[in-house]
């Protein structure tokens, strides 16, 4: 039994090993060794090349213009503090509040206008897999038959939801629109751009509507039922054909689920029409929402933002002050070692060198 | 034959009482009036373990007995039954894949094993069937069938020698790949069978088949024409064993006794007793701790998970409902199946994968052991042997070593260097001695002082020229030998090498002991040669060159208890006599004292000079004490049971009243750096105990020679001598001794730190320790319980301060009983034993790690060793290199496995808080899955494999390396917390990093925002790149696999999850990671944020690595590195490639 099988080993064993250096464990071999010598300049590098980009940063985040409202309506000096305390779904009119507010600064590039929540748990894990991606990329087959994850959001009347799920049903669905008061006393409502705010590749590739390029949505939505708290089919969120039903950009931003319970989101553009005038010169304005989402039942805030954007993206102060940090303390730690290196150097060499 | 089927299947003691019988050819008799044929096993061999129809469950099964599978089943299940936030795909294909591997690998040994089988199962066989010879498979054999075998070929089962072709009755067989015992050994057939087999009626009736391979009783039958059966007995001189060849011989009959499975080949195959390492030990334990992190993880979370809940609007705000299902839950089952949830979600904590890498880098790292060219000896052709890998770390923790002096201190290459006869010494002289024994010129004998008594000089001769067990190989296999095919016969090992043939006169003799080849050789040079043994006359050419013919009556055969061997002759002029030769403390009890006297000097002497004594005797047996023992020994062999014992009593009834004769030595050369290696050894801490069989004087001049002992170390011996020295009770005096020893060693010596090495530099007193077996037993076995306790502490006190220890005078089993005990004692140390005879194994299999000596005594001690090695000398590379750098690459690869991993799942912990405990992974579950898999896992096995912290040279050169990472220094607990604390800092510093990061999600140039999906990358990236990084900061030694392996690794992440995120897959339910990667790249902060993290997690180790280095191994290596440097001209890190 075993013979033939230990023959074989002892067959192998017979053989003179092969002096290979892979056999040999003699690879020829890199052996960094890090002492301080060869660590001491990268810690001058790092903390040179760190604080340079640190103070970039910082500067960049501090050119960042920001400007945010909290329109939640909760103190009841607010504005919109009727419409937060008589929210009802049923509702059928809309309740509206107008926020007035002055711009100190200009705003000269692009403008970007958020909304911000606090307190919801966009990334709950029930919340963040209710939904069907499926569903959401045209298959025509999830349309009618929503994944299970979309429960409790999945039919509805014995109707399909289209879009199903919790983050579908909680699209945000405040209004928001903003008008410039002239010196003079005209209100002029400035223009948003509703598109570009969400990735190019959910927008073209990921979200798709139903029945291909078919023109009519209505009946490429047939047979579904909007989703609980919303006030319009998918298929009338947008005028435009481009941006309705699941490829509207409102929707594919809102389905990206935040990752913190406090979290913003882009709304609008307002895109700057003149080299010559700022995008929303300074003045006063007014806030005018449609005030839809409700809250307070989960003591959350409604923010409505206003910021420029430079390479690094948004106003945060993080990276740049993690950046000269990190850069000063390896600088510091870099002096701290030259100082120790030298001087413990010159009392090691002496017992090595009597060794020697 | 139920009854008797029944009894087979209960209890085995009734089995081995049971006796089997056999009809020879399957005939019956009529003196058996029910004859019921015997069931007996057929002769298919079974080794495998599976067969196509039971490999998947039975194989499942045995995979999943292992704790570690099991816990990994019972996540998965968890996982399929109960909504948790991973798919069960997460841990069901690690654990899918790892079972898997392990399946295959399982399953392809197992068809090489059936392979194997089917081969041996369907080689044909002649069989003797009603008078005709057919051929059948090997597998058809029957016990009982008459079965023929030729040359060169191997038996197919146990079979009885019936008959040879040779016309003394015997044959030769190799049992080489039973035991690794090459030499050829005589097995006869059984007296008075008839040429022709098929008229023969005979039964056997012998023993139900047991293991031992040297064992063997049974009776023949034999009917003759209704004559009462004449009755033979059997022993293992005619048993002929499955596996063993036959050699030297035309052909043989013999008719198979045992078969398949029962026989001894086949009982004898069996797995060894695991031994388990000390790493494997502190993994489960560090397995624990993270066990209980993860539970206590998940209790955290369940617990503020309805604290949160409890809040309102929290728990189900309207934008969030439960399904009805939710709702109906029962409180306690959700908060039941919440805890296991969060267990899913932890539970990459404690890592499948690490198993298999582990596994892994035992199976593959053994193989440089192997490969080691170091570790070839040109002699026997052979390198290392592997026999588990499971050790291979152990080698790097020794702290004892226990070593058997014959064949492992020294070279068992015996030469006769002087005897003694009558009290006069004689001396051979000549430095051709020193050439290998190939003096041939029949020197004059040196007569030093005078001449003893031609007669007695004549007779001593004799004496060692019939006293053995050799013999001659026949002249024409000689010439055959030297003519076409010179490969052969020699080793049995094909030799190629001119050189390596054996000096001519060496290939004339065969024996099982070089002692006796020896001693031949010795009587040859004196003018005795030995002709050899025909058909029970031995014949010896005397000084007249006449030659004179001895009878040859009994063997009475050596055995390592009685420690000596007698032959019985009768000469031509009828006189019968009795050889015996043997230790000098089993010879002189059985001489007439006052011969003793004389010769005890002599032996003493020769002692001292570390040769190995023999003493002769004889005595003229009268016919009456002739016929006596004639009988006893006949009756003692045909005995069935107790046959050793009653053997036994016979020999030495026989055995007594002898006349000295004079006295051998020969000399055992110390192995080729003997010294060396034992002086490096004790340089890398380790304490070396010599455990010998052989007298304390012999043994005492090895270890000075070999350098244990030095000149000026105090002695400390508790022998029989100083125990009977103040000539009262052993016991008080033992007592008064061990006080005495232990007060000069332990009390008054300052405490011995870490690495004993030390002290000898420092002047302090070194001592030696000398027990031997009588001494040992009664430390051991004190009257009282108490005082035996007592002893042994003292001894095991003393021992421990001492620089060596010498036992000599051991049974095989006391050795083990050493072993066990220091295996035991406080602290538990790593012991090692290293021998190379069968008297070793028992040490070798009690030890941590057993190794063989590929030595002269054949192979039972390298079967049951855990690694085999040519030479002693291997030992130091083996330790010191081998060992040293396996304990250092699996130390670190078990620590970073578990710190690879908490920082993997911190940040998922961390992020329970931000997503209200409802257990949302932060990874994506591809993530989750590859993380173990494919990030991370080749890196450190490429570590695992070829890292060498410091250059195999430099850790030859200075053993005192290897006590750095003694005692499991590489995985205390303060180096676990180390690591640990490493994870923790790690897992903090990715999930707050990017949690600031994400106090404005906006990150894109274009104001777009950042999800949740993109935050769990970020985390992800940076955390493969820091963990990859990190063990990049602690490699030592980057071969071109490293550079791949790592830079690979990260490619490959990158790649991945470019291809992950790039396509809509369209059997995802989810398509959460379309993009994000991408679009993670194209943001500058996310960059920024990354290289910000690596390096801050980074930055700790560096510094420490800076501060640490000068206390650390490294020094060394660099101070190294600049002589090396300074000698080349090239300033190149390579590692010197050694001439």
């Amino acid at each position: 039994m075993a013979s033939s099988y230990k023959d074989e080993d002892g067959h192998i064993s017979v053989k003179k090993p092969e002096n290979t250096a892979f056999k040999q464990q003699r690879l020829p071999a890199w052996q960094p060794v890090l002492t301080a010598g060869t660590v001491l300049p990268a810690f001058f590098i790092i903390g040179l090349i760190f604080i340079p980009i640190g103070i970039g940063l910082y500067v960049t985040s501090n050119n960042i213009k920001e400007f945010e409202i909290d329109y939640t309506g909760l103190d009841p000096s607010s504005p919109c503090f009727n419409c937060s305390q008589n929210f009802s779904w049923n509702s059928t009119k809309p309740c509206t509040c107008s926020i007035p507010f002055y711009l100190e600064q200009p705003y000269e590039s692009n403008v970007f206008m958020y909304y911000g929540l606090s307190n919801f748990y966009q990334n709950h894990r029930r919340y963040v897999k209710s939904r069907d991606d499926s569903q959401l990329n045209g298959n025509e087959e999830s349309l009618r038959k929503p994944s299970k994850e979309c429960e409790p959001y999945a039919r509805h009347d014995n109707r399909p939801i289209a879009p199903c799920g919790a983050i579908a049903n909680s699209m945000f669905n405040d209004t928001l629109e903003l008008f410039y008061s002239d010196p003079n006393g005209t209100k002029t409502q400035i223009p948003l751009t509703a598109t570009g705010i969400a990735w190019w590749t959910d927008k073209h590739v990921k979200f798709r509507n139903p029945g291909g390029n078919n023109d009519n949505l209505t009946a490429a939505f047939q047979g579904t039922t909007k989703p609980i708290n919303w006030r319009r089919p998918a298929y009338e969120l947008d005028s435009d054909p481009e941006n309705n039903g699941f490829i509207n950009e409102d929707f594919i931003v809102w389905m990206r689920t935040a990752a913190l319970p406090t979290f913003r989101k882009l709304y609008r553009i307002i895109q700057r029409r003149n080299t010559m005038v700022p995008t929303l010169p300074r003045g006063n304005y007014t806030l005018e929402v449609v005030y839809n989402y409700p809250v307070r039942s989960f003591d959350g805030r409604k923010r409505m933002i206003f910021s420029t954007i430079s390479w690094m993206g948004g106003k945060n102060p993080f990276l740049g002050i993690a950046y000269i940090t990190v850069g000063s303390v390896c600088f510091l730690l870099g002096v701290i070692l030259l100082f120790i290196h030298h001087k413990y150097d010159n009392r090691n060499n002496n017992p090595d060198i009597s060794s020697n | 034959m139920l009854r008797r089927s029944l009894n087979r299947l209960l209890g085995g003691d009734e089995r081995r009482v049971d006796n089997r019988t056999i009809y020879i050819g399957h005939q019956s008799f009529p003196v058996n009036e029910a004859f019921i044929p015997p069931k007996f096993c057929d002769n298919r061999i079974v080794s495998s373990k599976y067969t196509v129809w039971n490999f998947l469950p039975k194989n499942l099964f045995e995979q999943f007995r292992r704790i570690a599978n099991f816990y990994f089943l019972i996540i998965f299940l968890v996982q399929v039954i109960v909504d948790t936030p991973t798919s069960p795909v997460t841990s069901g294909l690690p654990l899918f894949f790892v079972i898997t591997v392990t399946a295959i690998k399982q399953g392809y040994e197992d068809w090489l094993r059936h392979k194997a089988d089917r081969e041996v199962n369907k080689s044909t066989v002649k069989v003797l069937e009603n008078g005709e010879e057919t051929s059948k498979e090997s597998e058809k054999i029957k016990v009982g069938d008459i079965v023929e075998v030729t040359e060169n070929d191997t038996f197919p089962c146990d079979l009885i020698l019936l008959q040879s072709s040779r016309d003394d009755g015997t044959c030769f067989v190799t049992t080489a790949s039973l035991d690794g015992e090459s030499n050829h050994k005589t097995h006869y057939t059984v007296p008075d069978i008839e040429r022709d087999l098929q008229s023969l009626s005979a039964t056997i009736e012998c023993e139900q088949p047991q293991p031992d391979l040297y064992k063997f009783n049974g009776r023949m039958h034999i009917y003759k024409n209704d004559q009462e059966p004449t009755v033979r007995s059997l022993g293992p001189e005619n048993l002929l064993l499955k596996g063993a060849t036959l050699k030297n011989t035309q052909k043989i009959c013999g008719v198979a006794v045992y078969t398949g499975m029962e026989t001894k080949m086949a009982l004898n195959y069996q797995g060894k007793s695991q031994k388990r390492s000390v790493v494997e030990k502190s993994i489960n334990a560090f397995l624990l701790v993270y066990l209980c992190i993860l539970v206590s993880k998940a209790l955290v979370c369940t617990t503020l998970k309805y604290v949160w809940q409890n809040k309102p609007g929290q728990d189900e705000p309207w934008y969030n409902e439960k399904t009805q299902k939710e709702k109906d839950t029962n409180l306690y089952l959700k908060m039941f199946t919440d805890f296991l949830s969060f267990m899913v979600l932890f539970n990459f904590i404690i890592p499948v994968s690490m198993y298999v890498t582990v596994e892994m880098q035992k199976f593959l790292g053994s193989f440089f052991i192997t490969w080691d060219k170091d570790f070839f000896d040109p002699e026997i052709q052979e390198g290392a042997l592997v026999n588990t890998s499971d050790l291979n770390e152990e080698l790097g923790q020794v702290e004892y070593i226990f070593t058997d002096k014959t064949g492992t201190l020294t070279q068992n290459n015996m030469e006769f260097i002087e005897c003694c006869i009558d009290g006069f010494q004689y001396k051979h002289r000549g430095a051709c001695s020193e050439l290998d024994g190939f003096c041939v010129t029949d020197g004059p004998v040196n007569k030093l002082q005078q001449k003893a008594g031609r007669e007695r000089e004549e007779l001593f001769l004799r004496a060692l020229c019939l006293c053995h067990t050799v013999q001659v190989k026949e002249s024409t296999e000689q010439a055959r030998s030297q003519g076409e095919d010179c490969i052969d016969q020699v080793d049995g090992l094909p030799v190629e090498d001119e050189a390596l043939q054996p000096p001519q006169e060496e290939r004339g003799f065969i024996a099982s002991s070089p002692d006796e080849i020896a001693l031949v050789k010795g009587a040859m040079r004196y003018g005795f040669t030995f002709l050899g043994l025909e058909s029970k006359t031995m014949k010896i050419l005397n000084r007249n060159k006449d030659v004179e013919m001895y009878e040859l009556l009994h063997v009475l055969n050596f055995d390592p208890v009685r420690r000596r061997m007698s032959v019985i002759v009768r000469s031509r002029s009828g006189d019968t006599l009795l050889f015996c030769k043997g230790a000098d403390s089993s010879i002189f009890p059985r001489v007439r004292q006052e011969e003793v006297e004389r010769i005890r000097m002599h032996v003493e002497r020769n002692a001292t000079d570390g040769y190995r004594t023999l003493c002769v005797a004889y005595k003229h047996l009268s016919e009456e004490e002739y016929a006596q023992a004639d009988e006893g020994l006949r009756e003692a062999r045909l005995a069935l049971q107790d046959r050793e014992e009653k053997l036994m009593a016979v020999y030495n009834q026989v055995e007594t009243g002898m006349n000295l004769l004079g006295a051998t030595a020969v000399e055992d050369r110390l192995q080729e750096e003997a010294a060396e290696t034992m002086e490096a050894l004790q340089g890398a801490g380790m304490k070396v105990w010599v455990l010998t069989g052989d007298k304390m004087e012999t043994a005492k001049s090895t270890c000075y020679a070999c350098g244990l002992f030095q000149k000026r170390t105090e002695l400390l011996e508790l022998t029989v001598r100083t125990l009977e020295d103040g000539g009262r009770k052993r016991e008080d005096r033992l007592h008064e001794l061990l006080s005495e020893y232990h007060k000069k060693a332990v009390q008054d010596a300052p405490p011995v730190k870490a690495g004993g090495s030390r002290g000898r530099f420092f002047g302090k007193q070194d001592y030696g320790f000398i027990i031997d077996g009588p001494s040992l037993s009664i430390v051991l076995s004190s009257s009282s319980e108490s005082n035996s306790n007592l002893y042994k502490n003292l001894f095991l006190q003393i021992c421990q301060n001492c620089t060596a220890v010498l036992c000599c005078r051991m049974a095989p089993l006391q050795k083990a009983q050493i072993v066990k005990m220091v295996k035991n004692c406080k602290g538990s140390p790593i012991t090692l034993s290293i021998g190379d005879g069968a008297n070793d194994v028992s040490m070798i299999l009690e030890a941590h790690v057993g190794i063989g000596i590929k030595g002269k005594e054949g192979r039972q001690a390298v079967r049951n060793s855990d690694y085999a090695i040519p030479k002693l000398k291997h030992l130091k590379k083996l330790l010191l290199a081998h060992g040293h750098l396996y304990y250092v690459r699996i130390a670190h690869l078990v620590q970073y496995f578990f710190y690879k991993n908490l920082c993997f799942i911190l940040p998922q912990f961390l992020y329970q808080f931000f997503c209200g405990y409802s257990q949302q992974p932060l990874y994506d579950a591809a993530y989750l899955t590859m993380y173990n898999i494919c990030f991370t896992s080749m890196p450190i096995l490429a570590y695992s494999l070829f890292e060498q912290h410091i250059c195999i040279e430099f850790l030859l050169k200075n053993a005192n390396l290897y006590s750095e990472v003694a005692k499991n220094a590489m995985l205390r607990w303060e180096l676990f917390l180390y690591w640990t604390l490493l994870g923790v800092f790690h897992g903090l510093v990715f999930f707050f990093g990017v949690r600031f990061l994400f106090g404005n999600p906006a990150l894109q140039d274009n104001g777009q925002v950042f999800g949740n999906w993109s935050y769990g990358t970020i985390v992800f990236t940076v955390l493969v790149f820091t963990v990859t990084l990190k063990l990049a900061l602690d490699t030592r030694h980057w071969t071109w696999i490293n550079h791949f392996v790592i830079w690979g690794s990260l490619a490959f992440y990158v790649f991945f999850s470019f291809f992950w995120g790039g396509i809509i897959w369209p059997f995802q339910k989810h398509q959460r990671l379309y993009f994000v990667f991408a679009n993670m790249l194209s943001s500058v902060s996310a960059w920024l944020v990354i290289i910000l993290l690596i390096l801050l997690s980074l930055l700790p180790e560096i510094l420490l690595v800076v501060l640490r280095k000068p206390r650390g191994p490294y020094a060394r290596k660099l101070s190294e590195d600049d002589l090396l440097q300074s000698s080349r001209l090239q300033p190149s890190h390579h590692c010197p490639i050694s001439t």
